[in-house]
């Protein structure tokens, strides 16, 4: 089958353009190593079918950034048939930067001209006979926006035959070197690629140096007898080209327009409107998609007059006396049919044995139903957030707070990531592709869960009510204090990692502001979809699996007998709580370990429940409480603060221990839907067993920390000590180390070692 | 004398050599040195950071760190740290 590779700028319309000629038999994954996207498909339209792979978008064939190494990789090693290099025509300047580099491989290539829409509206004029002829390939204008010109852009792919690769150092200083290097080259029995090959050794590209160490030396000799700085002048040579060419091609009807991004700007990133704007848009998604009371209309509606009690489809519209939000909407509409459907599944096996009615309803498909019920809040989150994306704004937020973030070692990108945590851990973690760097996008996913989602809210405000209620504190005060703990534990976090094992200082932060424009739908449905089949893939696969030994664990006993259920007090003897009871004295530093007796294995049970979906916690609270006092509790109607005192007058558990939980549940692993998005968004196995590491040793130690500041107050001084020489120690550390070794090494290795295994 | 002096201010303007760090809002500069080395400036290149190049400093981030700047018909940000290594020569 023919093989065709879409490559370009980011931002150029190239998505669009993959979408639009491969449609439904697209098909995304991961590049393998490392979580770039990887889109594959098929174009049906010209008899045979043709596969294109779309290469991650680049500015240039640098060896610095996966994205990068990836394209270069694929071109050079997998031999595609033809490339189409997407081209921004109204930014012709930069995007044939990458396309002078191409031209300096075998491979045949089509210039795809993309925008000229644009170019047309702007009252310029773009001479394509002029583009084609000074590049030497055929150059195909298209709207990507609109899917014209695909049909004869595929031909012309079709068509392309193998040229004589073709540098623009032809006529400079540099010819004799090149014309050199290629002569050792082909000494050496090297065949493929020689003028690329040649030039970026001349270019002291990373990883070419490694494999020609004499050619290597033929430059460092040139550089010393001619005191030209070659990796400077082949950039510069390459503009010089552009500059000459395309301002042949393009007639320009005035000088610098102001741009309307420009003006936009004006206000998005205004000294002080740009923080407004900021929290604006971010509280109209949040409103949007979590709120109960829609617009604040809430005192308009009656429900005396007005009610869709009983009415499956119209039920989830009104809360309690108001509007619900659209994504609650959705979300009740959703979760009623899931509800309706389960039901009619769970109704067959009702009269069953009573394990596997138990099994089916209690185990598999209450289980389904958690984690699909965050599924259209995930799927609002992602549209917003893709929203956001593809119109540029994102790239603004990056600016606006930049200066914050560099503070911490990261750049301003993780600000959106971290936000969105506060909504849901899943979209976040996505989230984090927009972070050029590995260790960065690391950091980032690992601290997201610290910003305290949406379903961890039941467990603050119910363990808060109770406090409230015993010892006469303001619960809300409570709540917003664990926020802002989370919040501290992240910042502290971020500062330890950034310094020890996910090091990588000084990223630079040279990123462009694309111009605003009109995000494409049909992109994000593409996107949404890919992510709702991803979801569910993983739902029914290792959640379910997860969900299903938890279930065991909490129904059968030592000796294999089935526990009929909750009520009957026995879950006592389940596996589980024998866990909970082996691992009681480890909670003991946290509060509630050893020192709440027997029954203090409750709590441990309860935060294990909480792994596979956080909204369990309070759920498991409620079945354990009524263990405790033999009566059952409805958590439903108090959100579960009688089912919490219940068990603090049975356990005796301090308001230290009590917080303590909080902070145990709110830092240490996610729900299973986040642990799996994680493991999705890890480079390698190793990174996401350090991940799953690191949350539980993050959440004893800050649960540790705030059981013994609650318990005995001087300890504040000691903890504040120890967290000051760490940093100390940590500046000192990397101080001597940087002074031997000055260079920072994640995205070389990783530039070296997928060097021959990135295409496998 | 005060003649002198303005045609000497004026002229140090017009040859005046400054970090693209320094500049301020709506200042144009042609670029004369980038400095810096590895994937740093590389990057830089990358992005039409050249010798040659023009470049308007449009705006400072609300906080006065990145900057914005166009450059090569396009807008491109960056922050003081990295436009420190570009040695621009300032246009009247």
């Amino acid at each position: 089958m023919i093989k065709v590779a879409l490559a370009g700028n980011p931002n150029c319309g190239k998505t669009t353009l993959f979408n639009a000629l491969t449609g439904s038999t697209a098909h995304v994954g991961n590049w393998p190593g490392v979580t770039v996207d990887k889109r594959e498909g098929l174009y049906k339209k010209l008899g045979e079918d043709i596969k294109i792979v779309d290469l991650p978008g680049i500015y240039s064939l640098s060896p610095y950034t996966p994205e990068e190494v990836i394209s270069r990789n694929f071109i050079v090693e997998e031999k595609p048939d033809c490339v189409i290099n997407i081209v921004d025509a109204t930014n012709l300047e930069r995007n044939l930067y990458l396309t002078t580099q191409l031209l300096e491989m075998e491979v045949p290539i089509v210039v795809a001209l993309n925008m000229m829409d644009l170019i047309e509206k702007r009252n310029d004029k773009l001479d394509v006979e002029k583009l084609q002829a000074a590049l030497g390939v055929p150059v195909v204008t298209i709207s990507a926006l609109k899917k014209q010109g695909s049909e004869e852009l595929m031909l012309a792919a079709l068509n392309a035959k193998k040229r004589e690769p073709k540098t623009v150092l032809e006529n400079t200083a540099l010819k004799p070197l090149i014309d050199k290097i290629v002569d050792v080259c082909k000494g050496n029995d090297e065949i493929d690629n020689l003028l690329y090959h040649a030039i970026k050794v001349i270019e002291e590209d990373e990883i070419e140096i490694k494999d020609h160490k004499l050619q290597v030396n033929i430059v460092e000799e040139f550089k010393k007898e001619t005191g030209i700085d070659t990796e400077a002048m082949i950039a510069d040579e390459r503009y010089k080209y552009i500059e000459a060419n395309y301002s042949v091609c393009l007639e320009k009807s005035e000088n610098r327009k102001v741009l309307k991004s420009e003006k936009v700007d004006r206000v998005l990133t205004h000294k002080v409107f740009g923080f407004v704007f900021f929290f604006l848009i971010l509280f109209a998604v949040f409103h949007l998609t979590f709120s109960e009371n829609f617009l604040f209309l809430g005192k308009l509606i009656d429900d005396e007059w007005v009610s869709f009690e009983g009415v499956p489809i119209l039920e989830g519209i009104l809360g309690e006396g108001s509007i619900n939000s659209p994504g609650v909407i959705i979300t009740n509409l959703f979760n009623n049919c899931v509800e309706w459907f389960f039901g009619i599944i769970g109704g067959w096996f009702e009269s069953g044995p009573e394990w596997l009615n138990s099994f089916v309803n209690d185990g598999l498909l209450a289980g389904l139903a958690a984690v699909l019920s965050f599924l259209p809040l995930i799927l609002i989150l992602f549209l917003f957030i893709s929203i956001l994306e593809d119109t540029g704004y994102m790239a603004r937020v990056a600016f606006i707070f930049d200066k914050i973030f560099k503070k911490f070692g990261l750049s301003g990108r993780a600000l959106m990531p971290m936000i969105m945590g506060f909504g849901c851990s899943v979209p976040a973690m996505s989230n984090t592709r927009t972070l050029q760097n590995q260790n960065e996008r690391t950091t980032t996913i690992r601290v997201i869960p610290f910003f305290s989602c949406g379903a961890k809210l039941p467990i603050l405000t119910a363990i808060a009510g109770a406090i409230a209620l015993r010892w006469g504190a303001n619960a809300d005060l409570i709540t917003f204090s664990m926020y802002l703990l989370g919040i501290t534990v992240a910042i502290i976090a971020i500062i330890i990692m950034r310094g020890t094992t996910m090091k990588g200082d000084s990223q630079p932060f040279i990123m462009e502001l694309p111009e605003y424009h009109r995000p494409s739908a049909g992109s994000i449905m593409h996107l949404l979809w890919h992510k709702l089949s991803h979801f569910i893939k993983k739902a029914f696969t290792i959640i379910l699996a997860s969900q299903i030994v938890v279930w065991f664990l909490l129904n059968f006993t030592f000796d294999w007998k089935y526990i009929p259920s909750y009520e009957e007090l026995d879950v006592d003897a389940s596996i589980l709580a024998g866990f909970g009871r082996l691992l009681q004295p480890i909670f003991t530093p946290l509060g509630f370990g050893n020192q709440l007796g027997s029954t203090g294995w409750v709590f441990i049970v309860a935060a294990i429940s909480g792994l596979i979906a956080k909204e369990n916690v309070i759920s498991t609270f409620g079945t354990l409480a009524a263990c405790l006092v033999g009566a059952a509790i409805d958590v439903e109607a108090d959100g579960g603060v009688e089912a919490v005192t219940a068990m603090m007058t049975s356990t005796g558990i301090t308001a230290a221990g009590l917080i303590a939980f909080i902070v145990f549940n709110m830092t240490t692993i996610p729900c299973f839907a986040a642990v799996a998005t994680a493991k999705g968004e890890s480079p390698d196995k190793r990174t996401y067993h350090f991940t799953l590491l690191f949350w539980l040793v993050a959440s004893f130690l800050a649960a540790t920390t705030v059981y013994l500041i609650g318990s005995w107050w001087w300890t504040t001084f000691i903890i504040i000590g120890v967290i000051a020489l760490c940093f100390v120690l940590i500046k000192i550390i990397n101080k001597n180390n940087n002074n031997n070794n000055p260079k920072d090494g994640d995205l070389f290795d990783f530039a070296r070692n997928s060097n021959h295994n990135c295409c496998d | 004398m005060k003649y002198l002096l303005a045609v000497t201010n004026k002229l140090k303007g017009q040859y005046m050599e400054k970090g693209l760090n320094e500049f301020k809002i709506g200042e144009k500069g042609t670029i004369k040195v980038v400095n810096g080395e590895g994937k740093l400036r590389r990057r830089l290149f990358d992005m039409g950071v050249t010798p040659g190049a023009k470049i308007e400093l449009i705006k400072k981030a609300p906080l006065g760190d990145p900057l914005e700047v166009h450059i090569r018909n396009y807008v491109l940000t960056l922050r003081k740290s990295e436009a420190s290594l570009v040695i621009m020569e300032v246009e009247e």
